[in-house]
């Protein structure tokens, strides 16, 4: 049963592809306060802003203010994830059911004017994959690659536990209108960043549709001297770990000769 | 002060850190031991991916047991031909552990065999050195000689052929429980990611009869090897030694055990066999706790690595 919803969720996740319709030509301006964003070594997590703009255009005038809506769905490399349950074997706890988040997103973060579910009905949400329980989560189930549904309780596990560690939030009322057109929204990074390439997708609504988006991108870098030894231990990685091991005979003998009383 | 790590990819403070390895430093000073055992655990528990640690904190224990090497190099306290024969069969046991730890890698239960091993072994090793250390007491009480070495005692180990003079220990054995003993600590470091010093010095005591003034400058050789070459091979097939948090622990770790072993050597070896018999007991109830007592989390989430 659960599995035949996930296929109908699959289903709607590709009609997400189809544009809005022409009639509501209205245009959508964003940025990014920076592109990238450099993890060197006082790196303790990021903030990025998000600034946009609603542009009336001829056929469609600008709406009076509180009749927008702006939902920003920021999501990071994709990896596949396990959960794993433990249970009770012979008297200790031991992972006894797993499974496997295919192609899941490392980070995503859904910052919204109201919460996800006032903005638009939900197979709206769905087919746009707006809020994380309206995100598809593919599941490896047996042979079958399927999203569930949201009450799963391995699908909630890890959406509980992605939430503890930051990485995955969801936050109504984060972006703020400055003036009838003009808009702004905060967005943080997690201490504990996924590095690689991140895409930033803004979506305008009104009653409850799709007017406009717009797309961009971030990218997340080590960079200075941690850039350097990761690199040195990804490339060189001999001699980094002979470098490694010299320094740890170097340290050894130093403390030795430092201390020494005899 | 928070310092980011390179290659364990978060944030840590760098006080947190170098206290640690302050702490631990001082504990392996004063026991004569490496002190990976304490120092995986406690990495982990500040968020570490416990490949990591396990493959980090080898610096730090090549770095301690260096610096232990030498002074007890410099007071000829060191059985070399011995640390030789135990190599010869810790290399041997590292390549059979790193074959398991491959195998339960793939099958998913490496994280129970660990628990569950370290369970077992901390706990056996922590039993029996407690026992030992209070009859060992209770001897000194009543006056009675405490040393374990009675001349001209033998055990069936000694009637083993293949026998060797080791000169600096003044004994005469068979080399084959030196290579049996050499290849069971390889074999538990490799899969459980420790440098095995505090089985190996009682495991050469109690079998060998290795006497104490070189048993622990010749485990700490054997450490030294193992550990340095365990560094460079993680460095190698995983690439996940974070230089950055390993020298930041070996200094701490090396500043540790110079005080630990001046602490150390104001205490009676029973006494300090009892301690030592405490803390891996401890350690051993820490992780049978976890095994045991209901987790807070019935769930975990982890990124799916590659099979090797």
């Amino acid at each position: 049963m659960t599995v035949r919803a996930g296929i109908i969720g699959t289903a709607l996740a590709v009609a997400a592809l189809a544009l809005p319709s022409p009639a509501a030509a209205q245009r959508l301006v964003s940025s990014l306060s920076t592109h990238q964003v450099r993890v060197t070594s006082n790196y303790t997590g990021a903030d990025l802003v998000l600034f946009g703009t609603v542009e009336p255009t001829d056929t469609a005038p600008l709406r009076p203010p509180g009749s927008y809506d702006i939902a920003i769905t920021v999501s990071g490399p994709r990896e596949t994830m396990v959960t794993r349950r433990k249970g009770r074997v012979l008297g200790v706890w031991a992972n006894v059911e797993s499974r496997q988040f295919i192609n899941v997103p490392s980070y995503l973060a859904v910052v919204t004017t109201r919460p996800v579910g006032a903005i638009a009905p939900r197979e709206e949400l769905l087919r746009h994959q707006i809020g994380l329980n309206n995100t598809v989560l593919t599941q490896r189930i047996g042979t079958d690659f399927a999203d569930v549904v949201p009450t799963d309780p391995f699908r909630r596990a890890f959406m509980r536990i992605k939430q503890e560690q930051g990485l995955y939030s969801e936050r109504p009322n984060a972006v703020t209108f400055l003036s009838p057109s003009l808009f702004r929204a905060d967005i943080p990074l997690p201490a504990q960043v996924i590095f690689g390439s991140y895409d930033v997708e803004v979506e305008l609504f009104a009653d409850g549709r799709l007017l406009a988006r717009d797309q961009g991108k971030l990218d997340v870098r080590k960079d200075g001297f941690e850039e350097f030894v990761a690199r040195s231990a990804r490339e060189h990685s001999l001699l980094y770990g002979l470098a490694a091991m010299t320094m740890a005979l170097m340290v050894g003998w130093l403390s030795s000769v430092i201390f020494r009383r005899d | 002060m928070q310092i980011y790590l390179p290659i364990a990819e978060l944030p840590v403070n760098i006080f947190v850190i170098f206290a640690m390895g302050l702490a631990v430093g001082f504990i392996s000073g004063m026991f004569g031991i490496g002190g990976g055992f304490l120092m995986t655990p406690l990495l982990i528990f500040l968020g570490i991916a416990p490949a990591v640690a396990v493959a980090s904190v080898t610096g730090h224990i090549a770095a301690s047991s260096f610096s232990g090497a030498l002074s007890y190099l410099r007071r000829k306290a060191i059985d070399l031909p011995l640390a030789s024969m135990l190599l010869t069969g810790g290399i041997v046991g590292t390549a059979l552990g790193v074959a398991l730890f491959t195998l339960l890698r793939n099958l998913g239960q490496l994280d129970l065999t660990i628990g569950l091993s370290y369970v077992t072994l901390l706990g056996v090793v922590g039993v029996l050195m407690i026992s030992e250390s209070i009859r060992a007491i209770l001897r000194g009480r009543q006056g009675r000689p405490t040393t374990l070495r009675r001349p001209g005692a033998h055990n069936w180990i000694h009637g083993l052929p293949l026998k060797m003079r080791f000169k600096r220990s003044r004994m005469y054995i068979s080399v084959i429980p030196v290579w049996a003993i050499g290849i069971f600590i390889g074999f538990v470091g490799a899969v459980l990611g420790i440098g095995g010093g505090f089985v190996l010095v009682p495991m050469l005591i109690y079998f060998l009869r290795v006497p104490t003034a070189t048993v622990i400058g010749t485990s700490m050789v054997l450490t030294l090897v193992t550990m340095a070459s365990a560094m460079v091979m993680h460095a190698v097939t995983n690439h996940l030694v974070d230089a950055v948090l390993a020298l930041i622990l070996m200094v701490g770790g090396g500043i540790g055990a110079q005080f630990g072993a001046r602490a150390g050597q104001n205490m009676r070896a029973e006494r300090l066999r009892f301690l030592l018999g405490i803390l891996v007991l401890a350690v051993g109830l820490r992780f049978a706790y976890d095994l045991v007592v209901a987790p807070d989390d019935l769930f975990s989430v982890r990124i799916l690595e590659p099979l090797l």
